[in-house]
């Protein structure tokens, strides 16, 4: 039981933390992106569609391979979310639009996208004989015994994307911390004129920091729907839910991608608990609401607390225009 | 110092729309040199060194540096040619500490390690005499610790002609002396130095050569050892311009405002008003003067409502008889104040006059009820909000510095600006706009703004007609004081006379005008008395038409004595 769950809390957890992660970059950029909703439903798309493409050319199912499938499905993922992210980009660095809006306008879009398209190009047929045989292989860890138990069930028998989840948060936070890069991206986002007139390009900035913080925030969609929920488009629409989480996470871990990789885990673990504990459905419905309300808690104590390090970036949500002086 | 010219300025010109900054300037800099460049606000030297740092690229012109001519595009081009400029505003991240800002943006090809760029701001400090922890946010650290910050900043990307804007206008003395000293070791290390600047007493302690600007042009290069401060003051002002401006005598003037001992501090607990007092009478313009940041805004803010004061008062008069003074809790300042201003009498009827008494027997009058107002009505505005003074009946129309971040909302039309000031009048539910809109039309009729329609948005109006229908609209409510702050700044000739004549014109009916300005021609020209504010403090209050422009120049720069003056 407690097993389950745990195995359950890592896995909804990464979920999340792919999406805090890419929301993380951008917001470190200076650029509140609400269409990290959007993003995760156009990364599941991909990869499913990209999935489907190496699926369709083989003779018969059974011969998919590991790398190829993988490497196939997070190129599609990628083209799909960063192609997203760059429609986001376009509007709110090139042409200044107001970042909130642009943001929810990408979440709707992102969402009925990636529902049009897996309804059009995927035909539901294919998708069951196709997707139950890649997500085997989307799920295989480390140890595949089932009947394994304890530590080695809840830490080694998770697919190639959990693991890739937590190097991801890892790498993040020293190259935040500890590189000329990150430096520069963190300068972007807390005052751009500033950077600016240091001669960093901050468009530049801008446009690989959403680039790739959405490619980041697709594969928690991949990851979703092929892993988690075992191949079943059908529910790969909840997605959306998980996409708000996410964004609330990145508050809720400081803007710190140290931190998401725990911060993440408990988010995962509360949204199951819903599932795993008994109760009325409207308890659960209560349960569910509990990262938010952390979230509210840590943002209201941040804020009291007033350490400035711990705030959002200085620029979040504005503009850049150098000849606005 | 040699003589050695490092850059050349030659027949560098800037314009701005229709406004000159610099014309023509021709003036050199050279090596292992302190220049200061002196001149009034608004005269381009600011400007002119913006040109060098790559800020705004040159009209007309040529920048030759080491005999070659050069072209600064950003401030990246200015960094190749070892020029750094520290702005006023500082550059800096405030949850960055000291050592990342100053790596910052630097691509030396090096590996980034912060700990050799430690290493490097720690030789630099045991060179040039600085202090700074590069392990320190930049937001807890003084105004003076983020200069040095600035300051490393620029040496680390090896400059070697460093401009310093205003660098000494919000330092302490103490710190003052510690950015000479460095500013001195700099040089024997062979660094120019320009400091744009307009206080004499530091040009003339710390630099080589001055450099004067008057209105945008080039005035004389001067040794600092070869003039002196009477001199430079004569070149900064120039000769009397004397300008078209009516100005007629003033007619039956009573005291309308009377601000008091005023006291007011800032966020960082900087002194800006420094026992400020004086009266504004009805039908006269009283001209405020003084360099940029002396304490004009908090003063105007304090009057309308919108500044804390730690301490003063600011009375209204309104005619009104024989009130005791005890009535109205003043205290022995103020009333002192007051009693020289011959605004008291006794029971009998004779003047009051407090000179000779002590403290305590003043006091003791005062508490007896034996010194009467001889005014009649007086209220006071300290501590009131704005909507309370309104609802006081006090008319006070206030033209803010800042037309449209606190006169008017940029993206409202005329007549929605208009309503601001109206809105509370009504008593449906539902705005009437008919009034708001043919009081916009009236306005853009008399003053002539240009405007495609009432309907615009004010913030796509041109400078000049914003102010036109900021001035319009305060001068539409009747005001019994009108407060104007650099009323024409940015606006061309004709429309500065325009806003002149309508500061006239409301003088002529009896209101009492404050006119906070930064031409010194236009404040000799318009005014009937002039209020000098230096650093906080009223240096003097001037005959508008017997007083000098080297008169009020000297007031508004000079640093009195004591711990205030570096020259120690």
């Amino acid at each position: 039981m407690l097993v389950t769950f745990l195995v359950g809390a890592i896995a909804l957890g990464v979920v999340l933390l792919y999406g805090c992660l890419g929301e993380t970059l951008m917001e470190k950029a200076g650029h509140l992106n609400l269409g990290i909703p959007g993003i995760m439903c156009m990364g599941t798309a991909g990869g499913c569609f990209g999935a489907l493409l190496y699926m369709k050319g083989l003779a018969q199912e059974t011969d998919a391979k590991w790398l190829p499938l993988l490497l196939v499905s997070i190129l599609f993922s990628i083209l799909f979310s960063a192609a997203t992210g760059a429609i986001y980009a376009f509007l709110t660095v090139t042409l200044r639009c107001n970042q909130n809006i642009t943001g929810l306008a990408v979440t709707t879009f992102g969402a009925g996208l990636s529902q049009f398209i897996m309804d059009t190009y995927v035909p539901r047929a294919l998708r069951d004989s196709y997707f139950g045989v890649a997500s085997k292989l989307f799920a295989k860890g480390i140890v595949n015994d089932p009947d394994a138990n304890g530590v080695l069930k809840v830490f080694f028998s998770h697919g190639f994307f959990v693991y890739f989840a937590i190097l991801l948060a890892i790498l993040f936070a020293i190259v935040l911390k500890r590189t000329r890069v990150g430096l520069h991206l963190r300068a972007v986002g807390e005052s751009p004129a500033t950077a600016d007139a240091a001669g960093v390009n901050v468009t530049a900035y801008k446009y690989v920091s959403i680039l790739v913080g959405s490619a980041v925030a697709g594969f928690g969609g991949l990851f979703y729907t092929m892993d988690y929920l075992k191949g079943s488009w059908e529910n790969a629409s909840t997605i959306e839910a998980f996409g708000w989480l996410a964004i609330a996470l990145v508050i809720f871990t400081l803007w710190k991608p140290g931190i998401s990789i725990f911060g993440s885990i408990l988010f995962g673990a509360l949204s199951i608990a819903a599932f795993v504990l008994n109760g009325t459905s409207a308890q659960k419905e209560l349960l569910k609401l509990l990262p938010y309300v952390i979230t509210v808690v840590v943002l209201v104590f941040t804020s009291i607390r007033n350490k400035r390090e711990n705030q959002a970036p200085g620029a979040l949500g504005l503009s850049y225009f150098r000849e606005d002086r | 110092m040699t003589n050695e010219v490092l850059i050349e300025f030659q027949n560098i010109t800037k314009t701005f729309g229709s406004i000159t900054a610099n014309a023509g300037v021709n003036m050199d800099i050279r090596k292992g040199e302190i220049l200061s460049v002196l001149g009034e606000n608004g005269c381009g030297k600011t400007t002119l060194m913006n040109m060098l740092a790559g800020i705004y690229y040159p009209d007309g012109g040529k920048i030759l540096i080491g005999g070659k001519e050069v072209l600064i595009h950003s401030p990246k081009d200015a960094f190749r040619y070892k020029i750094g400029m520290i702005h006023q505003h500082f550059k800096l991240i405030d949850v960055f500490s000291a050592a990342e800002n100053v790596v910052l943006g630097v691509k030396d090809g090096s590996k980034y390690n912060l700990k050799n760029v430690k290493k490097r701001i720690g030789e630099m400090c045991d060179r040039y005499g600085f202090h700074i922890n590069p392990d320190k946010k930049i937001y807890e650290m003084s105004v003076s610790e983020k200069q040095t910050v600035e300051i490393i900043k620029v040496l680390y990307r090896g400059a070697d002609i460093l401009i310093l804007d205003e660098p000494t206008a919000v330092l302490t003395p103490q710190e003052i002396r510690k950015l000479f000293d460095v500013l001195r070791a700099m040089r024997a290390d062979g660094k120019s130095i320009i400091i744009i600047t307009h206080k004499l007493n530091e040009v003339m302690e710390i630099s080589d050569r001055v450099a004067v600007l008057r209105k945008g042009k080039h005035i004389a290069t001067v040794n600092t050892t070869e003039t002196n401060e009477q001199e430079l003051t004569e070149m900064m002002v120039g000769k009397k311009v004397t300008l078209n401006i009516d100005r007629s005598l003033v007619e039956n003037p009573q005291d309308r405002l009377l601000v008091m001992d005023l006291n007011c501090t800032d966020l960082e607990g900087v002194k800006v008003l420094d026992h400020v007092s004086f009266t504004a009478r009805s039908g006269e313009i009283l001209g405020i003067a003084g360099i940029a940041g002396s304490g004009q805004r908090e003063l105007l803010e304090a009057i309308a409502g919108l500044q804390k004061l730690d301490s003063g008062e600011i009375i209204f008069n309104r005619p009104k008889k024989n009130l005791p003074v005890s009535f109205y809790h003043k205290t022995l300042n103020e009333v002192k104040f007051l009693a020289k201003e011959g605004r008291f009498h006794y029971e009998d009827g004779t003047p009051v006059d407090l000179s000779g008494k002590s403290n305590s027997e003043i006091k003791k009058l005062v508490n007896d009820g034996k010194i009467l107002f001889n005014e009649d009505e007086v209220m006071s505005l300290r501590d009131k909000t704005p909507l309370q003074i309104r609802e006081l009946g006090v008319r006070l129309s206030f033209v803010p510095e800042d037309r449209l971040g606190m006169g008017l909302v940029g993206n409202m039309d005329l007549v929605d600006n208009m309503m601001l000031r109206s809105y509370r009048k009504g008593n449906s539910a539902l705005l009437n706009r008919k009034k708001p809109e043919s009081l916009a039309d009236t306005i853009v009729k008399d003053l002539e703004v240009v405007t495609p329609d009432l309907h615009t948005p004010v913030r796509k109006l041109s400078g000049g007609n914003v102010q036109k229908v900021l001035v319009g609209r305060e001068i539409s409510l009747a005001p019994k004081v009108l407060m104007a702050a650099y009323p024409v700044r940015g606006l061309d000739i004709n429309s500065s006379y325009l806003i002149y004549n309508l500061l006239n014109k409301q003088k002529k009916e009896g209101v009492a005008v404050i006119f906070v300005g930064e031409d010194l021609d236009v404040l000799l020209g318009l005014c009937d008395r002039i209020l000098v504010i230096n650093s906080g403090r009223v240096a003097g209050i001037l005959d508008a038409r017997t007083v000098t422009k080297e008169e009020v120049g000297f007031l508004m720069t000079k640093t009195d004595g004591g711990e205030g003056n570096a020259n120690g």
